[in-house]
């Protein structure tokens, strides 16, 4: 099971994140963003960092990298698709995901171990959890307060698609308690906090983050 | 050519409030608000279109999901 992992100018966690994917037991297949090649992945893995310096918005000019033109082509097709903090800004910047990543209503970068509940059990990405299920993983940015219009929050909870919420309190003012939230057909998911580095003990709070790299290698054997 | 970008007025600024706090403490208490924003200055070859602006300032420059665009093209 290939699982790729994009790598733009600033990216911090892409190590992580491909090291994520092989304790999952997939095969990480390390990418560059200005290639037009997926090279036959299975499935893609955004990380997080500061892409291009976070300049002009965060994720906005990685969103528009020669291979996100590839990623958005595919992810269109069900090609299944995780944006973990940068990553998830470059999703919604890229039209995959709804709503923005906007400066935390304290302005303070935060980082600390987070609780969160995995409101959707049934994406690509979290099968491997129950729902309601509660998990601890660390947080840490300083432009990750979800917002979108009021209406357009109504719509995407009536349509079930906030994946992922903080509890136990909110790092970043996002509206809703928001921590991530998937695409209509649960293929494409964005979440702030960072589950690449809750993957062993040695090095994180918890190893409950384990499951959505887990989750994903199922995903793709299904379809 | 000119292209300003600002937060749409329901999407609260944090920074434009901190400007704000400073502000006070500086004695401006006469200032009651601040909206921070972004202000492109374009150079451009030939001519751009209001229709070529708005796609340029649309696509890229602001993000339609938090924020609206001003664009100020050369009156002569």
């Amino acid at each position: 099971m290939r699982i790729g992992v994009i790598t733009f100018p600033g990216s911090l966690d892409d190590v992580d994140a491909a090291r994520a994917v092989r304790l999952a037991g997939g095969e990480p297949v390390t990418l560059w963003h200005a290639s037009h090649d997926l090279a036959d992945v299975d499935a893609v893995v955004l990380p997080g960092g500061f892409s291009y310096g976070d300049y002009l918005r965060a994720g906005a000019i990685a969103a528009r990298a020669p291979l996100m033109r590839e990623v958005v082509d595919r992810a269109r097709q069900g090609m299944p698709v995780l944006g973990i903090c940068n990553g998830f800004q470059v999703l919604c910047e890229a039209g995959l995901l709804p709503g923005a990543l906007t400066r935390n209503s304290h302005l303070h970068f935060r980082n600390r171990d987070q609780r969160l509940r995995i409101e959707r059990a049934d994406t690509a990405w979290t099968s491997a959890y129950a729902e309601g299920q509660e998990i601890v993983v660390p947080v840490k940015n300083g432009e990750g307060r979800y917002v979108a219009s009021p209406a357009e929050l109504e719509r995407l909870e009536g349509e079930g698609r906030v994946a992922v919420r903080y509890v136990g309190g909110n790092p970043n003012g996002s509206l809703r308690d928001v921590a991530g939230v998937t695409s209509e057909d649960g293929r494409v998911v964005g979440l702030m906090p960072h589950p690449e580095h809750a993957v062993e003990d040695l090095t994180g709070p918890s190893t409950d983050g384990l499951g959505f790299f887990t989750s994903v290698l199922k995903a793709v054997v299904a379809a | 050519m000119v292209v300003d970008v600002v937060l749409k007025p329901e999407i609260s600024d944090p920074q434009g409030q901190a400007v704000l706090g400073a502000l006070g403490r500086l004695g401006h208490t006469q200032v009651t608000g601040v909206r921070q924003g972004k202000h492109f200055v374009l150079d451009v070859e030939g001519t751009v279109d209001e229709a070529d602006l708005r796609q340029i300032a649309e696509t890229l420059l602001a993000n339609p999901v938090i924020e609206d665009v001003e664009l100020h093209l050369p009156t002569d």
